[in-house]
């Protein structure tokens, strides 16, 4: 068996609010195999960040894990302490986040920001750590290290703080790096060079989650992709195959918003409506409010995760082998 | 950097001398003259007129003004018209007992209103916080001289542990100290916690968090570093007002300050003493802003760069 980096399983995280409990992550299962880089995909408000901050152990307050676990190479992480999670944290498992302009103390050197990653969970001395750091600086292609090492973070473009961010979270030589929106505020020759850097850092045993609303992003770097709405996986398959075959209207319905655009037609396709709010989330499909081929089936009954084919499956009664019957 | 300091302080210079002669020409132009109040209601006019004379108060304004001027740069700012000592001096002595009770107030406040801040934005909405806040809301709007009387009235004369006014010993600062600095401490500390709150929403702190680092060093190397910008710009600003005088509290607990000084100066018209403690706090007050502005641009590489 293929060793997993990231087992969740069922996660469910809640957060008690003045209307009630809403669950933003509702028994989410996913995989990250050794070696890989998977996507999570789909709108802003459907549950990724989230996932990736239930994983992390990050979530803010009132949000809270109910339900599920996570396993980082084999081992249950779920219930540790806080004490215990924070050694994990930068050391074995590492999260960049969406906005590298906001994401760096101001006041704070840059280097020395990078360099309190790995002071925090070695004992090296002031001197290795520097050392390593410019290392690290030179392993993500951040030019003229020494001098960029004393600069502080509003002296670096978007795309160099980024990269800062990913030399922080890399220096620990964690096993998987969860990239919360990596590209999304840099602009798109930067967004490919951060992308190659994530697949060097695959190729050199990382493996990455990648969170994005962007599917050229999923496109061009993830082996395996979920397809996350409003707090559930619908979809998931390896990426060529989703590509190929969307099973999942909603999947369906983000690549033609695409599609629409390439092909050159006049006008943007769109999923009609919005996420459903999460206190009133339909009792059936969630997505069934806004489905053109939603029938009271779907409206009443919450489909199950099922393949359509061999390692493709997707949420939806109207997919695979049942609409076949 | 330097250059961005020397700007500034050219500013506040232009501001001093635009000050002194403001509170030159306002003193001179308000309705009564300072001779006959000196003198009482019984001086005659002859009397008046030669002391007039003698002061050089007949002279033409603007010559009076440079000539004023010109002597105190020499530190020399007249004789006091009703106490007859050189004004220099009567500050000086003055200013010694402002500065004490000052910068105990100021310690005061600052010690207690940070870690109040600090401790209430931990402890949000619980128990702490809220006695906290209501202890700095009491400073707040609690007027200076109802906080002093409560304080003598616990401390010195139900407890006898601190003298009920005067200064013969340092121990006299303490009551008119924190009766004094509960108010900036009030102010301080919710600053802090607001600061500190909305610091604590930012980014950099998820990315303190995620490399490892624990809540105490998530709030002391990432959180209280940024959010202490606008409190040391209050401090500072309120440690230049603390300086430039504190009648009531000074009044209230006899000590010969500096405010003290102005009330007697303005009751007594006595315009040399009177201008010079008036100069004294625009002073102080321009050093704290130029202060506040340096500190700044030390604490903050933002604005260190743009200067």
């Amino acid at each position: 068996m293929e060793q997993k980096t990231l087992e969740v399983r069922n996660l469910t995280v809640c957060f008690r609010t003045e209307k009630g409990i809403i669950r933003p992550v509702n028994g989410v299962s996913l995989d990250v195999p050794a070696g890989s880089i998977v996507g999570i995909v789909g709108e802003s408000g459907c549950g990724k960040s989230m996932t990736a901050r239930a994983v992390m152990g990050l979530l803010r307050y009132p949000g809270k894990v109910t339900e599920g676990s996570v396993l980082l190479n084999g081992r249950d992480i779920t219930n540790l302490t806080e004490k215990e999670r924070r050694k994990l944290r930068g050391a074995e498992v590492s999260m960049i986040f969406q906005e590298p302009m906001t994401s760096l103390n101001p006041v704070v050197r840059v280097g020395k920001q990078v360099e309190e990653a790995i002071r925090l969970h070695t004992d090296c001395t002031k001197e290795e750590a520097k050392a390593r750091t410019l290392e690290m600086f030179r392993e993500v292609e951040i030019p003229e290290a020494e001098t960029r090492y004393k600069c502080y973070p509003h002296q670096l473009s978007g795309g160099l703080r980024q990269r800062v961010l990913i030399a922080m979270a890399m220096i620990c030589k964690p096993s998987l790096l969860i990239a919360d929106e990596p590209t999304t505020a840099l602009d798109v020759t930067v967004e490919a060079q951060i992308l190659k850097l994530l697949e060097q850092l695959r190729d050199g045993g990382t493996s990455v989650l990648i969170i994005s609303h962007d599917l050229g992003v999923i496109a061009k770097v993830c082996d395996y992709v979920y397809v996350m709405y409003a707090g559930r996986i619908v979809e998931e398959a390896e990426t060529e195959v989703i590509f190929r075959r969307p099973a999942h209207p909603y999947t369906q319905g983000l690549f033609r918003s695409v599609a629409s655009l390439r092909e050159g037609g006049s006008t943007l396709e769109t999923i009609p409506g919005v996420v459903p709010n999460l206190h009133r989330l339909p009792a059936g499909c969630s997505f069934s409010l806004r489905c053109g081929e939603c029938d009271a089936r779907c409206e009443q009954e919450l489909p199950e995760l099922k393949e359509t084919e061999p390692g493709h499956k997707a949420r939806c009664f109207r997919t695979g082998k049942e609409a076949a019957e | 950097m330097l250059r961005t300091l020397a700007r500034r302080a050219l500013q506040a210079l232009v501001v001093l001398i635009g000050v002194v002669l403001l509170i030159f020409v306002m003193l001179r132009i308000v309705p009564g003259n300072p001779i006959e109040t000196m003198m009482g209601e019984h001086a005659n006019a002859e009397t008046i007129a030669r002391m007039t004379k003698e002061m050089g108060l007949d002279q033409p304004l603007l010559t009076q003004f440079f000539r004023y001027i010109g002597s105190a740069f020499r530190g020399d700012f007249g004789t006091s018209y009703s106490l007859g000592k050189p004004v220099a001096q009567l500050i000086g002595n003055a200013f010694v007992n402002t500065l004490l009770l000052a910068v105990f107030a100021a310690v005061f406040a600052w010690i207690f209103g940070i870690t109040c801040g600090i401790i209430s934005a931990v402890k949000k909405n619980r128990l702490t916080d809220r006695i906290f806040m209501g202890v700095s809301l009491l400073g707040i709007s609690l007027p200076v001289f109802m906080s002093a009387m409560f304080l003598q009235y616990i401390f010195a004369f139900k407890l006898h542990w601190l003298p009920i006014s005067g200064t013969d010993s340092w121990t006299g600062f303490i009551l008119p100290a924190i009766a004094l600095g509960w108010n900036s401490a009030g102010q301080v500390a919710q600053i802090t916690r607001t600061t500190l709150l909305e610091t604590l929403q930012e980014d950099y702190i998820d990315t303190a968090r995620a490399k490892g680092r624990g809540p105490t060093g998530v709030l002391l190397r990432h959180a209280l570093r940024n959010a202490m910008l606008p409190v040391l710009t209050m401090m500072t600003i309120q440690f230049s007002g603390l300086l430039s005088g504190a009648v009531i509290t000074e009044t209230v607990f006899s000590i010969n300050g500096v405010g003290r000084l102005m009330v007697q100066a303005i009751s007594g018209r006595d315009i040399p003493l009177l201008q010079a403690t008036a100069l004294l706090a625009t002073t102080v007050v321009i050093l704290g802003n130029l202060l506040a502005d340096s500190l700044y641009s030390v604490l903050d590489p933002r604005i260190r760069k743009e200067g």
